[in-house]
């Protein structure tokens, strides 16, 4: 299948980025280097075009019963114009995909962002089981008609400010409001993926080039940063972190249970995970802090001694830390912060210590 | 885009340099400045020791990038006579020096650098 182009791919090329293919689309890995991308973010702000992303909308009268069905958090929680972060589960209470709810400011419809080339599977998902259900649901994949940055930093509150028709500085985190963005209609809430402050703005497609350039004076910043901004702050990459195929977990193994609403009305996963939470995780997701050189990677093993306990999903030398740092699944019982361990790099094993696999807790009021 | 590829030493197809030094047989290598952009920022690199017997044409060591690992490979064929330890604790200077301070290890070798590229086959090549 041909790769698909953001809006933005000429915009991006003629900055000299540095393109990958990510989830089927061509987007831009970096534009001036990972980690000068990296810092910005941290110290100040950077933008990132993000419109690979994937947009459902659902709306009709039986909305949030499909929504409650299908993800694990409740939406009943959402007033209008609020947000909030769930995984999508298959009955064996395993993570397809992960996703933000939002329930729009202006209208009585919800709109979830799966990743990067999911959104035909989940709007499919929606439908079938809206059908099954009987429910009075419209689904609407709107993928091809939105586009997605994010400002994401210190500054970007403040950036965005002096952009918007209306304030967004009282805008709580995970809520959303409608403005204009120099000139152009869009959605701005307050989400983002790389541990700092920030938003992310929908638009309209055809209105990429105004709302990129609007931002000319921040730092671009592309996919590359993007991971290592994310993993320091232990937000899972879906696809790599959890995948149905290849890395199937369920959210009480990927430390998400805190999405995992097991109070309210019947969803797909949820008998799975009930009887998970009774019976106890025998893996579970961890940090790890390497104590000698070495950048841990995507598979490699992670022992205590002679005995394999798990394994790497996502490593690499922290920029703000300065250290190898890693995301893996280990047997529950060596899960523990403290705990040490192994690493195995080319044959060479590598001391390793379990810790909170929030590297940094830059968002410390964030669950 | 350009790159820096000086004429003072001698190519291979695989993006490493090598330069003859003052000592008798004794050649410097490291990766060209072609080879550092594709890189990126670079984290981390696994050297040989000194004592260690290269051979032309096999992996010696390995450099990682933030999103890549990369082997690389001897020009020539000798043995290790100087590792360059700053790069172990500031592999960066790969990035910010490639040519000079950015160098790997130092070989001693019999077979010369004369088979390889020049700077201006290299040029050709990249």
């Amino acid at each position: 299948m041909p790769l698909r182009k953001p809006p933005l791919y000429q915009a991006h090329l003629d900055a000299g980025a540095e393109f990958t293919d990510f989830g089927g689309w061509e987007m831009p890995v970096k534009f001036d280097g990972i980690s000068t991308e990296h810092a910005a973010v941290r110290n100040s702000a950077g933008i990132f075009d993000v419109s690979h992303m994937s947009e459902v909308e659902i709306s009709g009268a039986d909305g949030a019963e499909l929504m409650n069905r299908l993800t694990s958090n409740d939406v009943r929680e959402l007033g209008g114009g609020d947000a909030q972060y769930a995984c999508i589960l298959n009955e064996d209470g395993v993570i397809i995909d992960d996703t933000v709810v939002y329930r729009y400011p202006d209208k009585e419809a919800y709109l979830f962002v799966p990743n990067a080339g999911h959104g035909t599977q989940m709007a499919d998902r929606w439908s079938e089981h809206a059908h099954r259900l009987g429910l009075q649901v419209s689904v609407e994949n709107r993928t091809e008609e939105l586009g997605l940055v994010a400002v994401q930093g210190p500054d970007a509150i403040e950036i965005v400010d002096n952009r918007s028709a209306d304030s967004i500085t009282s805008l709580g985190r995970f809520s959303m409001v409608r403005t204009t963005v120099d000139g152009v209609d869009c959605l701005v809430a307050r989400t983002g993926y790389t541990g700092e402050d920030g938003v992310e703005i929908f638009f309209d497609v055809d209105d990429s080039k105004p709302m990129w350039d609007a931002f000319g004076n921040v730092q671009r910043c592309g996919l590359g940063s993007r991971d290592t901004l994310r993993l320091e702050a232990g937000l899972l990459l879906s696809g790599q972190d959890f995948d149905p195929e290849t890395e199937p977990r369920t959210p009480l193994e990927a430390k998400l249970g805190f999405v995992v609403d097991l109070s309210k009305p019947s969803f797909i996963g949820q008998d799975a995970l009930e009887a998970l939470e009774e019976d106890g995780v025998d893996e579970a997701l961890v940090g790890l802090h390497l104590n000698e050189r070495g950048i841990p990677r995507n598979g490699y093993e992670v022992t205590f001694g002679d005995e394999s306990i798990g394994h790497v999903t996502s490593g690499t030398m922290s920029p703000t830390l300065s250290e190898p740092i890693a995301l893996a699944y280990v047997d529950a019982d060596k899960a523990e912060e403290g705990q040490s361990v192994e690493v195995t790099i080319r044959d060479n094993s590598i001391p390793a210590t379990v810790v909170d696999h929030r590297f940094l807790n830059t968002l410390s009021d964030d669950e | 885009m350009t790159f820096e590829i000086p004429d003072d030493r001698r190519y291979a197809e695989s993006h490493e340099w090598a330069k003859k030094t003052d000592a008798e047989g004794v050649v410097r290598i490291g990766i060209t400045d072609f080879a550092q952009d594709e890189l990126g920022d670079i984290v981390f690199a696994e050297l040989p020791e000194v004592g260690d017997e290269l051979s032309e044409g096999d992996e010696f060591g390995v450099i990682e990038s933030i999103k890549a690992v990369s082997d690389i490979y001897s020009p020539v064929t000798g043995t290790v006579e100087d590792v360059n330890g700053e790069i172990i604790d500031q592999p960066e200077l790969i990035n910010d020096d490639p040519h000079e301070s950015g160098w790997l290890v130092a070989v001693e070798t019999e077979s010369g650098i004369d088979h390889l590229l020049t700077a201006s086959e290299y040029e050709e090549h990249i």
